[in-house]
């Protein structure tokens, strides 16, 4: 750390004056900043369940909720991502345990239920498509495609972002780098969990009342 | 003197604590075995209950039916953030906190907000087209 020395009178002692800003070990600040990403996604999710709110009964002499959601199907995709929650906490605590290969098998875990989500999904999608009831059907639809759209991208990019940093984690272990970034996806992970809670609570829950 | 009125203070005390444990102060919790499962438990339950009362029809009145099944959702966002995201007011110096705070404020004034405006223009803004355009067709 520098510091400038200031004599401001010739008597008194020198007085020592920060000049740069503190210093912090690299990565401290990561997750922190990631909170903030995650706080920001937050709130484009909440513009999109905003429209929802306002679209959602727009059904344009179209099918509505009820002659279109299996509840069953959706049910089973919320058991897919709860406990793929689960599961990624136990990787991460096998790796503050320092056990990777445990933590490898955990991550693998969750990756399939990742995508095992990600096919209901798009069975679903396919399906009301091939019922005619496309995004382009009512607005509805319109709405109900691009939340619940936006939602699935964000965790294919997370299995993305799994499958990379099993890699990572293979070619260098355990090193600070690879920690804070699993912890940076940890957060990620749970977090669009809780923005389906919101998804199934929302859409298909109160639609089918 | 009176252009520099802050205070000099050394920080190289704290360093050096901080180096030779190897942690930050922004070290969180990092939960157990035990919290995942109590977390996991407790998400089950709420998901479990309201997509139950759901699926089998519900109470008889509607507005009860849609507040519990809200209830439920709130509070398994509650379990999410404390078991699985390990949320607490120590974290990062309540930083984490503190930014979670103002984005649920700004959520909920997006989201009230957007529904009580559009409401405000269905119900003021479409009253000849509703009653007039639709009377003819006998619906």
């Amino acid at each position: 750390m520098t510091t400038v020395s200031t004599v401001t009178h010739s008597s008194e002692p020198a007085v020592y004056w920060e000049t740069e800003p503190h210093h912090h070990a690299e990565g401290g600040s990561t997750r922190l900043g990631f909170w903030i990403y995650l706080m920001s996604d937050c709130l484009m999710f909440a513009v999109l369940f905003a429209v929802f709110g306002v679209l959602g009964q727009s059904y344009a002499a179209g099918p509505g909720p009820k002659a279109l959601f299996d509840l069953t199907l959706i049910a089973i995709n919320t058991g897919f991502l709860l406990v793929s929650s689960i599961t990624f906490g136990f990787a991460m605590l096998a790796m503050y345990e320092g056990r990777q290969a445990r933590m490898q098998i955990w991550l693998a875990v969750t990756l399939l239920l990742g995508l095992a989500f990600l096919a209901v999904e798009i069975y679903e999608f396919h399906h009301l498509i091939e019922l005619g009831a496309g995004p382009q059907r009512s607005a509805f639809l319109s709405a109900f495609f691009a939340l619940v759209g936006t939602h699935g991208l964000h965790v294919l990019f997370g299995s993305i972002w799994l499958v990379t940093l099993m890699v990572q984690m293979n070619r260098k272990g355990l090193i600070p780098a690879n920690t804070r970034r699993m912890e940076c996806l940890s957060m990620f992970w749970h977090f669009l969990d809780v923005i389906w809670i919101g998804v199934f609570t929302f859409v298909y829950l109160l639609g089918m009342i | 003197m009176s252009q520099h009125s802050i205070k000099p203070h050394s920080h190289r005390g704290e360093q050096d604590e901080h180096g030779s444990t190897g942690h930050d102060n922004t070290r969180n919790d990092h939960g157990s075995y035990r919290s995942y499962f109590t977390g996991f438990v407790l998400a089950v339950i709420l998901t479990v209950l309201p997509f139950a009362i759901v699926m089998t029809g519900g109470f008889e009145s509607r507005v009860i039916t849609a507040l519990t099944v809200i209830v439920f959702a709130v509070a398994q966002v509650l379990v999410h953030m404390v078991y699985f995201l390990h949320m607490n007011s120590r974290s990062d110096e309540g930083w984490t906190l503190l930014s979670m705070i103002f984005t649920v404020i700004v959520v909920v004034i997006m989201i009230s907000g957007s529904l009580w405006v559009m409401y405000n223009m269905n119900t003021n803004m479409m009253p000849q087209m509703e009653h007039e355009n639709f009377q003819g067709f006998g619906s």
